[in-house]
């Protein structure tokens, strides 16, 4: 049996849809909030401070240190077990790792930015829209960078490839492949690309073009939400 | 040709491409890739003659040379003090640097400066690793005592003191408080305690509305309409 409509009636390459907003959390230096669908993402910029613990001080360059948790309520139904686990420690690196190509450390030897990414609603996607609201956060704390870092996953579920899966199709019966991409815009280098299930080369590359596009849309609905904070 | 994107006094976001073309210089918040000049960080554009800058809006107090600044005492050293500046690195004031007179070795260094006293500071040197050098040797540096500490924006630090000085002594003129403003964004207020709080709700909403036009005629209605008598005021 194919995949001929989707769930919630969106067209295959069309996202959820999305709210983005900046300066949500006053106490952070920057801070930035994005919805995408029933997934939600709040993150929080600290710094550049001083770092601790001592033996991760780098004389050459400053250190994104970045922190991803899913809020004990977030999931549909059952409690997600606080505090860090192996799942949340790996998103945490592979967001670092994402947004670490356009953040300029130098400025800053010895010290640390910190992002603390909360999602306290979580439909899948939820590490692309963690990074989302990240990238948003450090942009608004003033942080040097050189762009952007927009994402959103794209996948194949029974044998359509499509944007922006949501957990009734990231878990549909005819098997699902979910594939989180986070891409700099200008430039369209991607820094996160992962995959999780079988997928054919071709089938892959359509999936890359197709969300290219939205990724660059995402981030001009980024910008505006920045923008739209000193209006 | 060049061309410009953006217009003079606009909010750029990371990304945003201000120019296209050769005749356009990139400065402070900008870089160029190939043809374009792109915003590297959130700020307001400022365009002068070719040059593109970009005035930021956010971010951290990064230590500069020459910069008077307020620090907090937080720790006794050897032979200094080392002190928060409200930045991501921390300042020494040396001993040498810390009076006029001799200290004698051994001497109660707390005497001077005790842990948690405000001190107005002059940056004397920054390295390449940002070790920051104080002095509290010249005019104006000293420790402050009594008032009270207000933290905002470093950036907003210019509005608050205005075109020579006009907004600072605004709000001085209208409460007879004694304000320094320090780069790194601490301010000292020190008066009667009812015009101390009214000094610093003018200094805050500063901090909140620093991107809008007309701003000093926005603080003397908010300080007139606010005034408050005390005794010292002659009728």
């Amino acid at each position: 049996m194919s995949y001929t409509k989707r769930n919630d009636g969106r067209k295959f390459e069309e996202t959820r849809p999305i709210e983005a907003k900046a300066g949500v959390i006053k106490n952070a230096d920057g801070s930035g909030f994005f919805k995408i669908g029933k997934t939600s993402a709040y993150a929080a910029v600290y710094g550049p401070k001083e770092l601790f613990p001592r033996s991760q001080h780098n004389p050459r360059k400053g250190l994104l240190r970045c922190n991803y948790n899913m809020m004990p309520f977030s999931g549909s139904g059952d409690r997600v077990r606080p505090g860090p686990n192996r799942r949340s420690k790996e998103i945490s690196l592979v967001t670092q790792k994402a947004l670490l190509p356009v953040v300029n450390l130098e400025g800053f030897p010895n010290a640390v930015i910190e992002v603390f990414i909360e999602l306290p609603q979580t439909d899948a996607g939820s590490r692309c829209a963690g990074i989302c609201a990240a990238s948003i956060a450090l942009a608004d704390a003033g942080i040097t960078m050189k762009d952007m870092v927009a994402s959103v996953s794209c996948g194949k579920v029974g044998d359509k490839v499509l944007i922006d899966l949501d957990y009734s199709e990231e878990s549909h019966e005819d098997g699902a492949v979910d594939i989180p991409v986070a891409m700099i815009p200008s430039t369209e280098e991607i820094t996160l690309l992962q995959l999780d299930g079988f997928i054919t080369k071709d089938e892959l590359k359509k999936a890359i073009q197709m969300v290219k596009p939205v990724l660059k849309n995402i981030a001009e609905i980024q910008r505006k939400a920045l923008k739209e904070k000193y209006k | 040709m060049g061309k410009l994107l953006v217009k003079d006094k606009e909010i750029v976001v990371p990304g945003d491409v201000i120019a296209e073309g050769m005749d356009f210089l990139p400065s402070f918040g900008t870089y160029r890739t190939g043809e374009k000049i792109i915003a590297n960080r959130t700020s307001l554009l400022s365009i002068d003659g070719k040059v593109i800058k970009t005035i930021p809006l956010a971010g951290r107090y990064l230590p500069k040379r020459n910069d008077v600044i307020i620090g907090r005492v937080f720790d006794i050293l050897m032979s200094g003090w080392r002190m928060d500046i409200n930045s991501a690195y921390s300042a020494v004031l040396m001993l040498q640097e810390a009076s006029f007179k001799y200290i004698q070795k051994g001497a109660d260094l707390t005497k001077f400066f005790a842990i948690d006293d405000y001190v107005v500071v002059k940056i004397t040197n920054v390295t390449s690793q940002r070790l920051v050098d104080v002095t509290v040797k010249g005019p104006g540096l000293r420790r402050l005592e009594a008032g009270r500490i207000v933290k905002v924006s470093t950036h907003k630090v210019p509005r608050i003191i205005g075109k020579q000085g006009s907004m600072v002594s605004t709000i001085k003129d209208a409460t007879g408080c004694r304000i320094t403003v320090g780069q790194n964004g601490v301010v000292w207020v020190q008066g009667e305690p009812e015009q101390e709080v009214l000094a610093v709700n003018a200094i805050k909403k500063i901090d909140e509305n620093s991107h809008h036009s007309g701003l000093t005629d926005e603080i003397k209605k908010f300080l007139d309409s606010n005034k408050v008598k005390t005794k010292g005021d002659k009728k």
